[in-house]
């Protein structure tokens, strides 16, 4: 028998082998660290490095005892701030979604009717910023939007403010970075989805008499329904979590979970605060990871 | 355009490419101004390169250049590997043990908030470090460690789409001529898919070069990448050497993709013509 018949009796495949190695890397680096993450936001803060006391104690000779800290969570739960981070961080990454949505949209339905060759330019133009760091980015509208900025110089020079306007470090500045930052993450599904549409169907429907716009709505809008999730789910999901676009963009009152997470880890040393933080914001995100998964799935499905 | 073209589609993409693009312009046109405040325009000494000649020899910048270049190269490489792995794996075997989990550990990192992907590789970092003493303390391995976690599940979706609609009876003829499936793997279908295994490794790297949240968390003293630091510069306000260097940044990666698509799209006419 060969080495691999031998292998083969102990259930070891080649094709095992291919996946073994990233599952067991993801597994490791991915997986594991939540499990640490949650035990962490059990236990106390503690002046120590690392700054947390451990779990599991030694009392006495025979017994171990295990300390979970509910003092965390019950922190979390009565603090008025983190409940209003949670909320915010929501509602601002709904609204940025809402609007990558109106703007995106329309850019990924021109994309998709253009013509071929002018088609792999527009997708060029879209790609580009996305391959740009974001930090530059998001560093680029502090300096259109400060209060000595390129926008606040055009609209004095131009006469229709006296002053200047305060943009930045406002909630407006915040979603204008959201929104910014987030856009080729919606154009790009949404352009995926619908280049596989049949446009036959639209003609179809004029020669039957039904007008541009109901043909839109009632015929396009709903076939591009898993490209809309996609593209929704890939702007709101990470926005949640959003830290440097607050944290340059926004003043200090834009309160998002992501930066709260941060100082909480970085300025208070609050380790397992932090990581409380961080189990409730995944427990906030996974049904949504889900949704987008099986928004993937049904999508594939249908390709094939 | 092959349908009615229409005057809203045209003004929607007008304005949202400006969006796109005027902010990118601004940084570019300022990155010359030789005023401090960056954004009020000194007519009388600009448009000037000092800026290029203070960041060139702005040493802070430059080694976190440097080290921001070897861990973004040594992602890419691993990122590529683990993920041309999985993607193939998710893409050729309809089942097998653990896929689901597979699955959902290629598309999580898609699209977590990075303060929580940031968080929980620390902490993991410092576990390990208190059970078995490595990782020793955070820097570059840590860091490249976590890149690579989350750069991989890019590259996956990106071979798994990739080998999605890839004929295979290519491969298929390949064994029934009597090759193994690993000589098939990289006889035929590595050749094949290397322009998405390319634009993979081009997106991790670029993925590991901007990454802050990540960084900041894995990273140790002495190993501060260029994101960190332009980060701790921007805290503070506008700086014209920023400016530079996202000028530097946008050409660059302008090139790189032009010439890229430059390239497969040349790739992909001598492919209609062998065809022929």
């Amino acid at each position: 028998m060969t080495t691999a018949g031998h292998l083969r009796r102990f259930g070891v495949t080649g094709r095992g082998l291919v996946v073994l190695l990233p599952y067991l890397w993801l597994l490791l680096f991915f997986v594991v660290p939540f499990v640490i993450v949650l035990k962490i936001s059990f236990s106390d803060i503690d002046l120590a490095i690392p700054p947390y006391k451990p779990l599991l104690e030694w009392v006495g000779k025979n017994s171990l005892a295990i300390k979970l800290n509910f003092n965390n969570y019950a922190f979390l739960f009565t603090d008025r701030l983190y409940l209003n981070a949670f909320l915010n961080s929501i509602k601002v990454a709904f609204i940025s979604t809402v609007l990558c949505f109106l703007i995106g949209y329309p850019m990924a339905y021109g994309i998709a009717r253009a013509q071929a060759s002018t088609r792999n330019i527009l997708l060029l133009l879209v790609i580009l910023p996305f391959w740009t760091s974001l930090l530059l980015r998001v560093y680029a509208w502090i300096g259109l939007l400060k209060a000595n900025g390129v926008i606040n110089n055009i609209l004095i020079w131009l006469g229709i403010v006296h002053e200047p306007v305060t943009m930045l470090y406002t909630p407006f500045a915040m979603y204008v970075g959201i929104v910014y930052s987030y856009l080729p993450f919606f154009i790009l599904p949404m352009y995926a989805n619908l280049e596989k549409m049949d446009w036959q169907l639209l003609e179809a429907a004029e020669d039957l008499g039904c007008r541009p716009w109901q043909a839109f709505y009632k015929i396009t809008l709903p076939l591009s329904r898993n490209g809309i999730l996609a593209g929704s789910m890939l702007v709101f999901i990470p926005a949640v979590g959003e830290f440097v676009i607050p944290a340059l963009l926004g003043g200090p009152n834009a309160l998002m979970i992501g930066r709260v997470l941060w100082d909480e880890f970085f300025s208070n040393r609050a380790w397992p605060v932090a990581s409380a933080v961080a189990i409730l914001l995944l427990i906030l995100l996974v049904p949504f990871m889900m949704w987008y998964q099986s928004v993937q799935s049904r999508e594939s499905a249908g390709a094939r | 355009m092959n349908y009615r073209s229409s005057y809203f589609i045209l003004t929607c993409l007008g304005f949202g490419f400006a969006f796109l693009y005027i902010p990118i312009l601004s940084m570019v046109v300022f990155s010359f101004n030789a005023s401090k405040l960056v954004t009020v325009w000194d007519a009388a000494n600009s448009p000037t390169l000092k800026w290029y000649y203070a960041l060139l020899n702005n040493e802070e910048i430059l080694d976190a250049a440097w080290i921001s270049l070897k861990v973004a190269v040594i992602n890419a490489s691993g990122s590529v590997i683990l993920g041309t792995l999985a993607g193939f794996g998710l893409a050729r075997f309809s089942r097998f043990r653990g896929r689901f989990t597979l699955n959902a550990m290629t598309t999580a990192p898609l699209v977590m908030p990075e303060v929580i992907t940031g968080l929980s590789l620390l902490l993991l970092f410092v576990a390990l470090e208190q059970l078995i003493g490595w990782p020793a303390g955070r820097g570059i391995t840590t860091m490249t460690i976590g890149h690579m976690t989350f750069s991989m599940a890019y590259v996956t979706v990106i071979v798994n789409s990739r080998l999605a609609t890839f004929d295979t009876a290519l491969e298929e003829a390949a064994m029934d001529l009597g090759a193994r499936p690993l000589k098939v793997f990289f006889v035929i279908t590595l050749p094949i898919i290397f322009p998405a295994i390319l634009s993979g490794w081009l997106l991790a790297f670029t993925l590991s070069w901007d990454d802050l949240v990540i960084s900041s968390f894995t990273s140790g003293p002495g190993s501060s990448t260029l994101p960190m630091v332009v980060f701790s510069k921007v805290r503070l306000g506008v700086s014209p050497e920023i400016n530079v260097l996202a000028t530097i940044t946008i050409t660059v990666v302008t090139m790189m993709i032009v010439g890229v698509s430059l390239w497969m799209a040349r790739m992909a006419k001598l492919d209609n013509i062998a065809q022929r």
